[in-house]
């Protein structure tokens, strides 16, 4: 199993951060690099939101009108792409994220046990977010790691061939 | 059999440019780049390698298919957006050797005569997607990327495209559309890619495990190549097991040798000495088979001569205690989940039948059920949809009736009435409902 030293925080900023946004020279710079890869500023749609969603931790209604405004899109057409993908935050989540592989293979080695318990212990349902914001518990399609189930991922990272007693210390670790 | 493209799996540093050149890497598109592209697809062809996606069509045929009198530019897509369920090889080969990869991106690019290269990575490998960047920073150091190949006069470049969590997004034409920016809902076909693909031009689009095979078979000939495996299915195969095995993981087999041998032999056997009861052989879209077919051989003919398909070759392992309602539930939460939504059968159809198995599971089943499970089965599959995600949710729907239908049965001759005073034309729906209730 991968085992990380320690998986970074999300920085999630808060809604009246977001409202509205201006993207900063550091920024202009990475999505001019993005442009750069693809004969149309459209195709650079998902990298660019993924910049934004690395730097905010979620999409705002303000990110996406500074993204339709600087790609040339429309805010509409944006805000479909948005809610077609499952990895795009809408709402600010909490600073580790956690993702449970929910499909056959991890079922067949024991992911139900660890849901429940990851419920018990947080005291939210999927898609929650615990009150002081640290945790959002999501369940989510095979991550394709099936070899190494039970796989939970927290934010970038995977965390593999998991029981209880792994998943609790792991929690303890991040604040 | 040598592993081939799993050779480095063990050794220090295998992702870096210097263990691949030490193991002979960088070798065949030197090699590949003195050849016309014509001679490189005819080399391609007589390895008799199929795609290793799942369709398993011939590599070199579907590269013949790109027009060469269009002015338009071309481009070369690798699929690394691995998200059948039950499959992990193509992760499997970027932690293992990304330069085996972007080697056989380089040489198939040449083939088809396209500039630039799209590697389209699940959004969710995040770690994968910054080795594979990595790997393409060193390969353009070393000249292997870049313009003027070698001094070839070809020029390549290679870009990371990451997903953002959408399992259509692996088939071909979804894949496209969302690498322009948008949506992933497949396209009719034809036209195909290979005529119109990627912002209109000609494009071929190829899996991870696809592109891996192409330096080995420059490097020691088509005909090396298809002396491994069977006449029809040539070549090394990379399973992806997992479930009630002893030893889940990847391995590397010659295409033919038996289920069997890979549960059994590699794999250490079923998990608490229990006893096998079913396997899905080539990921969560391919009909599932009794333990009785366990015999059989890993290749694209055999699989499909015993009722199923290789598929991905995403084997999912399940031993007796396996409840086949509970199992068609999680896999049918899966399609619903995932259907793009365009296809009134497809996106209709899953979310039915999902509340069906559910309901058969909680208790409340009722004795037309599995006629309509079959009904709607037969609706979303055969060409009734844009895409053959109405074939893979149905197919586990059949064939999970075909051998399992007695525990359906049972389930459903078990069940109560369902209490008169809430009684919904269908239960109601839920993306959460999996666990718990
Ligand atoms: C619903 C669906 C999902 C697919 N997912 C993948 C995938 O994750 N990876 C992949 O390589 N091919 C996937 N495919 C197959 C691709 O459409 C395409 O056939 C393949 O990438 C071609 O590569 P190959 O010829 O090398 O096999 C999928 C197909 C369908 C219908
Ligand atoms: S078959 Fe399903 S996934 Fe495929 S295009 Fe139609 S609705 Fe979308
Ligand atoms: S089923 Fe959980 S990673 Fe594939």
């Amino acid at each position: 199993m991968m085992d990380h030293a320690r998986t970074a925080p999300l920085t999630v900023a808060p809604p009246e951060a977001v409202a509205e946004v201006r993207f900063d020279a550091a920024m202009e710079a990475q999505i001019a690099d993005v442009l750069t890869r693809y004969p149309n500023p459209q195709a650079a749609l998902l990298p660019v939101l993924w910049l934004c969603q690395e730097r905010w931790g979620w999409i705002s209604t303000g990110i996406t009108r500074t993204v339709a405004t600087r790609l040339g899109l429309s805010p509409a057409f944006i805000e479909g792409v948005l809610t077609f993908y499952t990895m795009y935050q809408l709402q600010p989540p909490g600073r580790y994220l956690l993702q449970v592989c929910s499909t056959l293979s991890c079922q067949l080695c024991g992911t139900g046990e660890l849901v429940g318990h990851l419920k018990q212990r947080l005291g939210i349902d999927f898609g929650e977010t615990t009150p002081d914001g640290r945790f959002t518990l999501v369940d989510v399609q095979c991550l394709g790691a099936c070899g190494e189930a039970p796989v939970v991922q927290i934010n970038n990272d995977y965390y593999t061939e998991l029981t209880v007693e792994r998943l609790d210390a792991l929690l303890d670790r991040f604040e | 059999m040598e592993p081939i493209l799993l050779r480095a799996r063990g050794t220090k540093n295998s992702r870096s440019i210097a263990a691949y050149r030490s193991a002979g890497g960088y070798r065949a598109i030197a090699k590949a780049l003195k050849m016309e592209p014509a001679a490189v697809i005819a080399e391609v062809k007589a390895s008799g390698l199929r795609g290793r996606g799942g369709a398993g069509f011939p590599t070199g045929v579907k590269w013949g298919f790109v027009p060469k009198d269009s002015p338009k530019p071309k481009y070369l897509i690798c699929n690394a957006d691995e998200s059948e369920p039950g499959t992990f090889k193509d992760r499997e080969i970027i932690h293992v050797d990304p330069h085996m990869l972007i080697e056989g991106i380089a040489i198939s690019s040449h083939a088809i005569g396209a500039n630039v290269a799209y590697i389209y990575i699940r959004g969710e490998f995040h770690a994968e997607a910054l080795m594979l960047e990595a790997a393409i920073a060193e390969a353009a150091g070393a000249g292997f990327l870049g313009k003027n190949i070698l001094g070839s006069g070809f020029d390549l470049e290679v870009h990371v495209h990451r997903g953002a969590g959408a399992y259509i997004c692996g088939e071909e034409t979804a894949l496209i559309e969302s690498l322009e920016g948008k949506r992933g809902l497949p396209r009719l076909k034809p036209p195909f890619p290979a005529v119109v693909g990627l912002f209109g031009c000609p494009t071929v689009v190829n899996n991870v495990e696809t592109l891996a095979c192409v330096p080995h078979i420059l490097e020691r000939g088509g005909a090396w190549y298809a002396a491994i495996g069977t006449e029809r299915s040539t070549g090394p195969k990379l399973f992806s097991v997992s479930g009630h095995v002893n030893r889940p993981g990847v391995y590397e087999v010659a295409m033919g040798v038996s289920f069997r041998e890979i549960i059994d032999g590699l794999c250490g056997g079923v998990r608490g000495g229990r006893a096998l009861k079913a396997f899905i052989p080539g990921g969560s879209s391919c009909p599932v088979l009794p333990a009785d077919k366990v015999d059989i051989g890993c290749d694209f003919e055999s699989v499909a001569a015993a009722g199923s398909m290789l598929g991905s070759g995403g084997l999912i392992v399940m031993d007796e205690t396996v409840d086949m309602v509970w199992a068609l539930e999680n896999l049918l939460t899966f399609y619903a989940h995932e259907s793009c939504g365009q296809c009134t059968p497809c996106r209709e159809g899953s979310d039915w039948a999902l509340d069906v198995v559910r309901r058969i599971r909680r208790g409340f089943g009722r004795p037309q059920d599995l006629e309509t499970l079959e009904r709607i089965a037969r609706f979303a599959s055969q060409g009734m949809t844009i895409c053959p995600l109405g074939d893979a949710f149905c197919e586990p729907i059949k064939s999970f009736l075909k051998h399992f239908g007695h525990e359906f049965e049972a389930a459903i001759a078990a069940a109560q009435p369902l209490p008169a005073a809430k009684t919904p034309v269908l239960p109601l729906r839920s993306g959460h409902g999996w666990y718990g209730s």
